[in-house]
Formats: structure tokens, sequence, C-alpha cells
């Protein structure tokens, strides 16, 4: 049967209303979509190829991180600091032991910062290298994927001697780690540094001067300096856009100051180089293992006056009676903080991980605001996608190298 | 490079309300929330803290008064110093303070969440929707009355709600705090010794 299509004669609906309706789309990007990288949802208006509004929906990963957070003692909730950039578990444990640390006063001795550093390093490689195995394949080039994730997968090889774990790590406790380095973990360490650096060339050869590659990413998603600083852009993105900060340089944590390293930044905020970018960053980041490897510190792994703040060894709180009721109120009411309030960042793979802990004294934060990279980097997203063709958008998102578990907490 | 000092003595001079504010780290300063934006757009334009990084707010419970405070966080991308500002909202049951939306465009979100989150009202906000929770859930769940089991809620979707006749429930584990309240006696202050309907004997924060 034929429908008529036509609007009796002086309906709102004119041919020229119908024809604009007609070119003008809503969709619904998300939250469950390849590109999106998790459950990021982008609600698009489109008119033709052309985006002419992106509003990004977030929260669906939402879990209440901070609300967790007041009702557990400080180190209780190092688990938790894994599952925000599940894609770097050991940076983010790291910010939060020093947020903490910083709050108590209590310093890392060098052989903790080294094995941090390296740590911290090692993630960042390993969450360079997923972030652009999913932009290759986001824009089409699916080999890098497989040779990104047999890297990491030597990676997660190196991580599970360290910390026990390969995906979520907890390996920090206030003042130091769950345990020393393994025996020879340094030398494998080395020997993969060693062998990554010509695999690593030969990825980024894959994309650099790649045709196809080019074309999908130069000069989209242009950020101006000036608005990556007024959006709060952290991390790759935002020295991308020309502003060389890094906080393992400018404001050093960590011992970061004793290594020689590079901050790679960009010229146009465009897609391209955010992956430029990243690619270099993974470089430098070899360059700080190595050093860190060669003058590896003795002495003390973990903080001696942190003792009051992390249980006791097991084999201890068992035989004398002192450890014992140490160990009772460290788990039942969390160690003795001071009250007071800091706000410690660290330059995570994705940007700038803050915590803010607000104590009123005893084992519970009485506030935990966590300023996650994610989030702000993606508050930019509604400026950066109008004006962008619709597939652009893919090259966009894929550059930005976000995480929702971090951006949603 | 100013130090410390002088911050607090140039911010001093400028606004004479300002007092030094108890930090472990930063520079931090107690503003009144009427002199909040003034003094946000002074540090930004006179002081060289050009990125706003973090905006949140503090509950300080249902009994204190002032029971908000918001925080800003501002970052100098040339001296790569911090400092911390705090406003106290002057009303408790509905408080709310000036948006900085249009000092840094990075306010939108951090306010947005902080809406969501303690029901902190930003005028001057141009699109103050809720951010990580959906739209029409009734509570903010940041506020300490808001219990972490969570409460019954209404379901997302009202379709669905109407099909299956679900609603978001309280969290099932057995409740309450993971930790142990000091000075009371175990069975008290133990989680676990308590009663499973802990949530329920407690009166439901209002929406």
């Amino acid at each position: 049967m034929a429908v008529d299509y036509t609007f009796p004669e002086g309906s709102a609906r004119t041919a020229a209303a119908q024809q604009e309706a007609a070119e003008h789309m809503s969709i619904s990007m998300g939250p469950s979509h390849p590109s999106t990288h998790g459950v990021l949802r982008l609600q698009l208006d489109i008119d033709g190829e052309i985006v002419t509004r992106a509003d990004p929906v977030i929260g669906y990963l939402h879990r209440g991180d901070e609300k967790i957070a007041e009702n557990m003692t400080y180190n209780q909730f190092v688990p938790y600091t894994d599952r925000l950039d599940y894609l770097g578990p050991l940076s983010n444990n790291i910010a939060y032991a020093m947020a903490v640390e910083k709050l108590a006063g209590v310093e890392v001795p060098p052989r903790g910062q080294a094995t941090r550093v390296i740590a911290a390093e090692l993630s960042r490689i390993s969450s360079h290298l997923v972030g652009l195995g999913a932009f290759g394949i986001d824009v089409g080039a699916w080999t890098i994927f497989l040779y990104t994730f047999t890297e990491r997968e030597k990676l997660y090889r190196l991580f599970e001697e360290l910390t026990g774990a390969r995906f979520t790590t907890s390996y920090t406790r206030i003042g130091g780690a769950s345990r020393d380095i393994p025996e020879g973990w340094l030398g494998r360490v080395d020997a993969f540094c060693d062998q990554f650096l010509p695999i690593l060339d030969e990825i980024l050869g894959l994309l650099t001067r790649n045709r196809i590659f080019l074309d999908r990413t130069e000069g989209v998603g242009v950020i101006s300096r000036a608005d990556a600083i007024a959006y709060g852009l952290t991390g790759p993105n935002l020295r991308a856009s020309g502003v060389p900060l890094d906080l393992r340089k400018d404001r050093p944590y960590c011992g970061y100051e004793q290594y020689e390293f590079d901050v790679p930044v960009g010229t146009k905020g465009d897609s391209y180089d955010r992956y430029l970018c990243r690619g270099e960053e993974m470089k430098q980041s070899v360059r700080i293992i190595k050093q860190a490897v060669k003058a590896f510190p003795g002495g003390d792994w973990f903080a001696r006056d942190a003792r009051r703040i992390f249980a006791p060894p097991k084999d201890r709180v068992l035989t004398s009676i002192e450890e014992l009721i140490q160990n009772f109120m460290i788990v039942t009411e969390g160690p003795k903080m001071p009250p007071g309030e800091v706000y410690f960042e660290a330059e995570n793979p994705k940007g700038i991980l803050g915590f803010y802990v607000v104590s009123r004294g005893g084992g519970v934060p009485w506030r935990l605001k966590i300023r996650s990279p994610s989030f702000c980097n993606l508050s930019i997203l509604p400026k950066t996608c109008v004006g962008a063709m619709f597939t652009d958008i893919v090259a966009i998102l894929g550059s930005f190298d976000f995480v929702m578990g971090e951006c949603d907490r | 490079m100013p130090a410390t000092h002088d911050l607090a003595a140039a911010l001093a001079r400028k606004f004479p309300q300002v007092a030094p504010r108890a930090s472990t780290d930063w520079p931090a300063f107690n503003i009144p929330a009427d002199q909040a934006l003034t003094a946000l757009q002074w540090l930004r334009d006179e002081a060289g803290f050009d990125m706003l990084t973090d905006l949140t707010a503090i509950d300080w419970s249902a009994a204190a008064s002032p029971r908000f405070t918001v925080v800003w966080h501002l970052t100098s991308t040339s001296r790569f110093d911090c400092v911390r500002i705090a406003a106290a909202c002057a009303d408790d049951t509905s408080p709310s303070m000036p948006s900085a939306i249009a000092l840094w465009p990075s306010a939108n979100w951090h306010e947005r969440e902080a809406y969501d989150m303690f029901g902190i009202a930003f005028p001057g906000h141009p699109d103050l929707r809720r951010i990580l929770m959906w739209d029409g859930y009734p509570y903010h769940p940041l506020r300490k009355e808001f219990p972490l089991a969570g409460l019954d809620a209404p379901l997302p979707d009202a379709e669905v709600a109407e099909e299956t006749g679900a609603r978001v429930q309280a969290a099932p584990y057995m409740g309450g705090p993971f930790v142990a309240t000091p000075g009371e006696s175990a069975g008290v202050a133990e989680p676990c010794g308590r009663d499973q309907s802990w949530s329920e004997g407690k009166e439901k924060p209002a929406p």
C-alpha cells in the first residue's frame, strides 16, 4: 500500500522544513561501540557528514569510588586505585600512595623510589601500547594492535613477577610496596627494554609515514594551546598542543630529577601530534628505565617510619603480642593519620592524576577526591568534535586515549 | 616566581577578607563566596595560575554549619606551582556557589559533578545537569547522610521499570562502613556484628 507522505496545507512541516529534518540527524554513539573504548556515549547531531553538536554522556561506569574511600581505611583503598586507569594500574597505585605519604609525612627511601619509577614507566609503556594499538584499529590499521599486544604481554609477565598480578596489581603500600623486587627482575627489565626499542621503531614505522594514517589524522581534532590549558587537558594530549607541562620534569617527585629524559611536545595539536607524542614518550620511558636499572640503589625498599601505617609481617603477628595488637588496630580502625589537607598530582600515562585528601585524623579519609585526567581530557569533546566529519570522531576519540574506569570513577 | 608569602600578601592586599587556610602542602586560602570569582580571576590574570586542575566540594556533615565548602585547585603552567582556594557555601540546605565557567571552560564538568554528588547549585552555569548519575536520580550520593549501600530509587528508564517492575536497590552486602569505629565495644563497632537492616533503621535523606 502506498503511504501518503504529504502534509496538509498550512502544516508547519513545509517542504523546506522536511528537507532540513532529513538532513539533520541525531545519533547516539555508544555506550557500547568499539571506538568509544569502554562505555562513553556521544550524543551527536549531524548535518550530512558534519557534526553540529556533540554531547558526551558519561557515568556508565560510575562505581562511587570516592564514597567508598570515605568508608574504608587508607590501606584498604589501594586495590580500588587499580580500577581507575586500568591500563596503567601501577601508576595509579603510586600516585595514591604518594598522596597519602604526603599527608603522613613519610618519605620512601631511594630504593623504593627507584622501584616505583621503573614500575611507573613500564606501566606508561604498557598503557601507551594499548592506546596506540586501539588507535590503529580505530583508523583501520589492524596490524599495530597485534604488535603492541605482543609487547604488552611481555610487560605483563614482568608485572606479574613484581606484584603477583598481571592486571590489578595493587603493588604499593603507604610508605612502601607489597614486596621488594624479585631476584633477577632488573636484568629482565633491562633485556625487555633492549629488545623493545627496535620493535617500537617497527611499530611506529608502520604508521608515522603511512599515507592512509596521515590522511585520517593530520589536521583532525585540532586543539589550540589556549584551549588545551583552558579545558584542563593534561598528559600527552596537552603536550601535543605545544604546552611542555610534564610533572616528572617540572615538579619532580619520586626521584625523577635524577634521570635524564626529554619531554616531547607537539606543534599543531591534532590527532597525529598526539600519536607522535605517545610514540616518543615510550622511547623516553625506556631511557628512564635504563638509567634507573643501571643506578639501582641498595638499602630499604620501604620507609621505616611507615610501620605505624601498614600491617606488620604475618609471621611477626602470629608470634609477638606487640605486632598482634598493632595488626589488629591497623586492620580494624586504620592507621593513625594527622589531620590536614593534601593535593598530590602525578604524571600518569593519561595525564595528571590528582588525589585531594581531606583528613580529620584517624584511619579513614573524610573526603578523597580523585582528579582523573580522562575526565578532564574528555570535557573538551563538545568543542573539538563540532565541525568534524562523522568518521573523524573515531580518529579524535582514538587519539585522546582515555579510559572510562578513570573518567567515571 | 612569587613565593608563598608574596602571594598571601598580594591576595590580602587585594582581598582583605581572605584568610589563610590550614594546609599540609600548597598555599591555601579561604575566601568569602561572593568574592570567590573575582579572586579566582585575579589569580588567573595577575598571579599566573592559568589552569583550573580541579574543582570539588566537601560535605562537613549534616550537623556542621557552614556545611559545604567548594575547593578550587589552580596550577600555573609556567611556574608549575599550585594554589588551593576554598569558599564555604552560605546556605546549608540549598547551597550555591557562583560558576567559574566564564573563567575556565574546564569548570563545566567539574561543577556538574559537584552538583550531581553534593547538590550544590552553580548560578551562571549554562547547563547544570547531572553527569555521573542519571537525570532524575533523586539523591546526591556524596552527602554524608547518604549510606554507602545506596538507597532504593526508580530505574533510570521508565519503560524498563514499567515492564519489569524493577527498582534500583541498596547493595545486598552486610552494609555499613568497612572500618570499626574507635572506642566502642566489638559488638557495636564491628560492622559484621551489626544487623543487616542497618540502612533501613536510618532516616532517608531528603531528595
